[in-house]
């Protein structure tokens, strides 16, 4: 099976940030090292590359996960910052089944708060098609007459009602941009829940959805509100026109 | 049309019942009135039905159950529901276990821990939490499951019944009562205690900060707004205090296991200093051991290794202390899952979670049952 770059499925209208040059290799004599895959800096990395690959690839019908880190490698950069090589092996939650290889690269730049880790994916072998569940997914919210809201996605108990499932993967969507975009390597986030989420009707043919997240940080432990707005069409994709940190935690 | 035939036709003469969906109502009720074809309302709205028992099948799951064998070991509890059910499990087997109160929390809760013991005085003994962390719920839940599991291993002389030949067990099934009953009540991403501090802008205390091992070094916060704010000095949560004095004195201790979710890891010391601990490499074995044991019933993967190498940097944690009074098997479990519904873990997913960590248990249990120290 070739590999199929992820990404260039899609053609995407998403502003993505344009990627700095990198020197090929490394830098200055840097090596990439081998890092024990059970150790965090490595378990920090392959989840900012699975958030990444979620927002790029996540949609109403499928939600990737990390089934194995199989391998990791970290080069230090003179003058740019960390580079993570990673091997993967994902699984679509809602086709355990099924699983594909990929492998990663992770940069974090160097002393920077405000920007994003750059990512790189490579994919082999096939993800699940999901254009049927899409398009059906899409026509039953356009025909909606009253704007779905809904809330507490997982619910205290676990629970998703079989028909919110659709919007819990879309949030998957929604945080992986927001992770991937705020994630450095003292941090790991994963979508806790979503607090509330609200569809807005458009004059254009995407969906939109008003979320509100819940994010999990895992090394201060705090859990985070996030309001996100996510645009999302069944040949376009997802985007993520806005997205800001909420007012302050409860007492 | 979409008609659902709930009593089909069958031949003349026989009635015929259909659910009729919303959309589809008038045109049938018009056809059945043109054709002459008599009918009567069975059922005014469906869904509402459905809505109504799905209500009512929730609130029979947590009825009070009358004996430990019809308690709902699928579902999420309440703190009297948990407490109720110790007393039912001590009432059922008095020869077996026993009801501690070692203290009371912040908001005067009674902190119980419940005691496995055939006997013998002062017997080298185990000890398990769940709950530390109130957020954690499938813990105090899996605790619950690992009450009842005792019991019946021991009735049936099977499994940990040979441990508690030589060895006790106690069982903290609700460490943070006061945080617990805040997840229920008000917000359930609630993690610390809930006591107020002089000086303290906000409320609450991370318990598994609070230990005197490295208190207040890098690996906490000093930010009383903060999720891992370790409190203004050691042992300053009387939950973590009554535990501190409980180990002192009973002083024949000789494994403690921490446990919280979520990650799938299990976790020995340190997390406050890289140094290792002196019995690491026994440690990093049996770790091996337990979670192979672990995935052997679901295929649940775990990560293990010292805490500050596998997840964070973390001081005053549970187990550095326990480890550095000499209790050498001191663990950290982080059950399921790995972050697809987090701290939100399905309720079906209890007792499976519950029955694999129960194996990595009894790998630990027996192994300490077999290197006496």
């Amino acid at each position: 099976m070739s590999p199929v770059p992820c990404g260039d499925a899609l053609p995407p209208p998403r502003p993505l940030r344009p990627r700095p040059a990198l020197p090929a290799g490394g830098g200055s004599g840097a090596r990439a090292m081998e890092l024990p895959p059970g150790h965090f800096p490595a378990a920090r990395a392959a989840a900012v590359a699975v958030e990444y690959l979620r927002y790029l690839r996540g949609g109403p019908g499928s939600g990737l996960r990390l089934r194995e880190l199989q391998r990791a490698r970290r080069q230090d950069i003179d003058d740019v910052g960390h580079k993570y090589y990673l091997e993967l092996e994902l699984e679509d939650v809602l086709d355990k089944d099924r699983t594909v290889s990929c492998t990663a690269e992770v940069l974090y730049h160097l002393g920077s708060k405000t920007s994003a880790p750059d990512v790189q994916l490579t994919v082999q072998g096939e993800l699940r098609s999901t254009e049927e569940a899409d398009k059906e997914f899409y026509n039953r919210i356009r025909s909606l007459e009253k704007e779905l809201v809904a809330e507490n996605i997982p619910d205290s108990h676990g629970n998703v009602p079989p028909e919110l499932e659709p919007i819990h993967l879309l949030a998957w969507v929604a945080s992986g941009y927001v992770i991937w975009q705020n994630s450095t390597e003292n941090t790991k986030f994963h979508l806790a829940q979503v607090k509330h989420v609200k569809q807005v009707k458009r004059n254009d043919e995407d969906l939109q959805f008003d979320f509100v997240l819940l994010l999990h940080e895992m090394v201060s432990q705090e859990v985070l509100p996030w309001e996100v707005t996510l645009l999302w069409h069944p040949q376009r994709g997802a985007r993520v026109p806005q997205s800001r940190a909420a007012g302050a935690g409860s007492s | 049309l979409q008609l659902d035939f709930w009593l089909a036709p069958r031949r003349l003469g026989l009635p015929v019942d259909i659910r009729v969906p919303f959309r589809s109502l008038q045109a049938v009720k018009a056809h059945l009135e043109a054709s002459g074809v008599s009918y009567s309302i069975m059922i005014e709205d469906v869904q509402a039905l459905l809505d109504e028992e799905q209500t009512e099948m929730l609130r029979s799951s947590r009825q009070r159950s009358v004996d430990t064998t019809t308690f709902n070991y699928e579902a999420y509890h309440t703190i009297d529901e948990i407490y109720n059910f110790m007393d039912m499990l001590v009432a059922e087997n008095p020869n077996l276990v026993s009801k501690l109160e070692i203290g009371r929390s912040t908001e005067n809760r009674p902190l119980y821990v419940l005691k496995f013991s055939t006997g013998g005085t002062n017997r080298p003994a185990i000890w398990i939490d769940t709950g530390i962390h109130s957020r954690e719920w499938v813990t105090q839940a899996s605790g619950v499951w690992f009450a009842k599991k005792i019991v019946q291993d021991h009735a049936n002389n099977e499994g940990v019944a040979s441990i508690l030949e030589t060895m006790d067990i106690f069982l903290e099934i609700v460490t943070n009562p006061d945080g617990f009953a805040y997840t229920h009540t008000t917000n359930r991403m609630w993690r610390k205690t809930r006591s107020r501090h002089a000086g303290a802008i906000c409320v609450g205390v991370d318990p598994n900060r609070n230990w005197d091992a490295g208190f207040g070094d890098a690996g906490a916060s000093g930010n009383s707004c903060s999720e891992t704010y370790h409190g203004p000095y050691p042992n300053s949560e009387p939950e973590v205090k009554s535990i501190v004095d409980f180990v002192k004195s009973h002083g024949n201790i000789k494994a403690f296991v921490s446990i919280h979710s979520y990650s799938q890891l299990l976790l020995y010391p340190y997390g406050y200093t890289e140094t290792p601990a002196p019995d690491e490499q026994e440690l990093h074995e049996l770790s091996a051991k337990a979670v192979a044991a672990l995935s052997s019933l679901y295929g649940t993967k775990f990560k293990y290794g010292s805490i500050i190498t596998t997840i964070y940097r973390a001081s005053g944690s549970t187990v550095d202390w326990t480890y550095n009074q000499g209790i050498k098997y001191s663990f950290t479990f982080e059950l399921r899952d790995t972050g697809r519904y987090g701290f939100l873990l399905p309720a079906k997913q209890i007792v499976p979670t519950a029955q694999e960590t129960w194996l990595a248990l009894k790998v630990i249990m027996e192994h300490a049952r077999d290197n006496i120290y």
